[in-house]
């Protein structure tokens, strides 16, 4: 949340890291789908980088490629200053790093207790020595989240979406982790709900120094709980900056359609507000236009936008833009 | 006369569970060429107040009393045939998920084509202009090519966009959307947000908006119903609802989501959990999560209040506001 807490050091350290799937195209060919190419980044110790982008844009993909749940086809990850490479970097890191998901409803075995949901990260890993133990630290992550101790016994599916997101955390907690990529954790709860759970989150960081990725669609709770945001467009990132900063002026033409559209819960703001129509659909990214992948429906595009792809880079003290014309179009 | 007028609904499901009063006394006028927001947390009859004024409700569903008036005409008890008319040419529906209201095997112009001539008399290739002109308005790209592709050929925004293209095409005085866009990115939802508002000023017809999203609302409704546990707890234009909330539901909405100039402060969630509609309490529903419940409001269900011409709440506070000349 605030940036005061964070510090300088980076945690995770992403670098250019490619996820290619490969689809059937037919006739025994296949063709790359390249749903995360090339990004590279930092996340600080005790920050929250959320990361926004239209759907399909590679938001998940990346998540999931960071924590090595998919291996990586190009790029690397370090942790600590140490890259991840081996099978046991990879077990190590497994501990260290974990994820909480979008669907509460889906993401839970229904058949299991809530114990048994919590529990099973802590015997994947053998991390306690004995039945008292196991149940003790249960009890202690149930309690981090909120949850009592008699919904110990109880199954998933009796729960409420709210108290569901609480059981993935409390598991995604087991192994002590100190990195978490949250993807659209709160979008599948009500809004009333919502605001329970963001809360958990900023409480469980500020109590265990907890680092953050938070992927979410809404730009308003990505905000709110984030202390740097990065967007992404097919596949590539193509702004990085302060909360604050890129909410309020952001640089990328891609950015400021995406932040100029974002439903402003207040009317006089809303009808004030001038939205940025962008023409045009998302391309796939089985069919990624050359040069800049947003030159198709950039309203600032020139024809050198079609040729050569823009470079991700500095432009002012930690804002990161890909745009031939960022200085031009900003001043 | 209002357009579309609803007094006292009240549409119950009957299960095995016993009946679930899913719509619980909802009264409220729409008028021409107005845009009016249903917002409430899910489950808080939204959709089932549309599905009443459609009479699409599902087999255990019924509406046990009320009135539905359209131009003067009362909908309640009128028949099927009555429905169907009004269905096809006077009232047309946008549900959340295109998918289930396109079908998969027919490509688009042959559904377009098929809804248009239903309801209007236009012959086969009026049919086809009519449809491309319908395409080209809600800003599908190529609508010629369009029409020969099936749903699944489309992305999500253009398949809504097709449905939206659908619900239009008989001209209908009222348009229901569904949370229509809560599937969509931002920028897809913008887009047709402001097709529908341009529409809608372009022909004149009236909007119910069913959304959870208090942005949505903002940005496009002039007057906005809040729902809780069946029934209605507060109406107003949007400027009273979102300036001056007269429910603490309303209020507790409001502050526990993050706005425009957020600081990061904390947010303030509403306590408790989502009502149980086949465990309603006997006083006002939201008592059991409410922060200012008094002794009242576990005994007595509020009645509608009106707070000035434009707004009326139903909450108890404003009683003691009123005592106290606050
Ligand atoms: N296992 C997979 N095999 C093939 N393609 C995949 C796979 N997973 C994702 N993709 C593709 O990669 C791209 C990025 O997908 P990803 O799930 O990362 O998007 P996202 O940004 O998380 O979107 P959303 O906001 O909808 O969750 C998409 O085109 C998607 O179809
Ligand atoms: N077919 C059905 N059978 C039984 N109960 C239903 C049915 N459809 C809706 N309900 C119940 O009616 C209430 C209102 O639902 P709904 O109007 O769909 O809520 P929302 O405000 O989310 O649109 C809920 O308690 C829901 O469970
Ligand atoms: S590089 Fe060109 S097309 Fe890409 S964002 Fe910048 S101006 Fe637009
Ligand atoms: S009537 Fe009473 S319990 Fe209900 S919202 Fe108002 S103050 Fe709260
Ligand atoms: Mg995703
Ligand atoms: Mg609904």
């Amino acid at each position: 949340m605030s940036t005061n807490k964070t510090s300088e050091q980076p945690l995770i350290e992403v670098r250019n890291l490619k996820q290619y799937f490969n689809i059937n195209a037919g006739f025994f060919k296949s063709i790359p789908l390249k749903a995360v190419d090339d990004i590279s980044f930092t996340i600080r110790e005790g920050e929250t980088l959320g990361l926004v982008g239209e759907s399909g844009c590679g938001k998940t993909t990346a998540g999931r490629t960071i924590l090595h749940l998919y291996k990586p086809t190009a790029g690397e990850i370090i942790y600590r200053g140490k890259s991840i490479k081996t099978a046991k970097d990879i077990e190590e890191f497994r501990k260290k790093a974990t994820m909480v998901f979008q669907d509460p409803y889906s993401s839970l075995d229904p058949r299991m207790t809530v114990a048994d949901i919590i529990g099973e990260p802590l015997d994947v890993h053998h991390m306690y020595k004995s039945e008292q133990e196991r149940r003790d630290k249960i009890l202690e992550l149930m309690e981090h989240v909120g949850l009592n101790s008699e919904h110990a016994a109880r199954y998933a599916h009796e729960f409420s979406g709210g108290q569901r997101q609480r059981v993935g955390i409390a598991r995604s907690l087991a192994v002590d982790p100190d990195f978490i990529v949250c993807d659209e954790p709160v979008s599948a709860l009500d809004v009333s709900i919502q605001a329970q759970v963001i809360n958990m989150f900023d409480e469980l960081q500020s109590k265990m120094g907890l680092t953050y990725l938070f992927i979410a669609h809404d730009l308003l709770v990505v905000r709110h709980i984030s202390d740097r945001i990065a967007v992404m467009y097919l596949g590539r990132m193509v702004e990085l900056a302060d909360a604050a900063d890129i909410y309020e002026r952001p640089l990328h033409p891609y950015s400021k359609a995406l932040i100029s559209a974002v439903p402003v819960p207040d009317p006089k703001v809303a009808r004030a507000n001038k939205r940025i129509a962008l023409s045009g659909e998302i391309p796939s990214p089985l069919n990624a236009p050359s040069g800049c992948p947003f030159h198709t429906r950039c309203p600032y595009a020139q024809p050198r936008c079609a040729e050569s792809m823009p470079e991700f880079k500095e432009v002012e003290k930690g804002r990161f833009v890909a745009c031939h014309r960022t200085e031009e179009i900003n001043s | 006369m209002a357009l579309l007028e609803v007094k006292d609904l009240h549409t119950s499901f009957f299960t095995d569970a016993g009946e679930v009063r899913a719509v619980n006394g909802v009264s409220f006028t729409l008028e021409r060429g107005k845009i009016l927001g249903i917002v409430g947390e899910s489950g808080s009859g939204k959709s089932v107040t549309a599905y009443s004024i459609m009479q699409i409700l599902a087999a255990a569903g019924k509406i046990v009393s009320g009135s539905i008036k359209l131009d003067g005409q009362e909908l309640v008890g009128a028949g099927e045939k009555v429905m169907k008319e009004v269905r096809g040419n006077r009232i047309s529906i946008i549900f959340q998920d295109p998918m289930t209201s396109l079908n998969p095997t027919y490509t688009i112009g042959q559904q377009l084509m098929e809804a248009i001539h239903l309801h209007t008399d236009r012959d086969k290739q009026q049919s086809w202009d009519r449809a491309v002109e319908m395409l080209r308005l809600v800003n599908v790209n190529d609508p010629e090519k369009r029409m020969k592709q099936y749903p699944h050929e489309l992305s999500g925004g253009m398949r809504q966009r097709v449905m939206i293209a659908m619900a239009l095409a008989c001209e209908p005085d009222i348009l229901i959307a569904d949370e229509p866009t809560t599937a969509l990115d931002v920028t897809i939802q913008a887009g047709i947000l402001e097709l529908m508002k341009d529409i809608q000023s372009k022909i004149g017809m009236a909007i119910i908006m069913i959304t959870h999203d208090l942005g949505v609302v903002a940005q496009l409704c002039d007057e906005v119903i809040v729902m809780y546990a069946g029934g209605i707890c507060e109406q107003g234009t949007a400027d009273e609802i979102f300036y001056n909330p007269c429910h603490e539901y309303t209020k507790g909405l409001l502050r526990s989501i993050p706005t425009a100039d957020d600081s990061g402060d904390r947010l303030e969630p509403i306590s408790g959990t989502p009502i149980d509609l086949l465990n309603m309490p006997k006083g006002c529903p939201f008592a059991p999560r409410c922060d200012n419940a008094m002794k009242i409001c576990m005994r007595e269900h509020c009645e509608k209040m009106t707070i000035n011409e434009n707004h009326s709440a139903a909450c108890w506070m404003n009683v003691r506001k009123a005592v106290k000349g606050e």
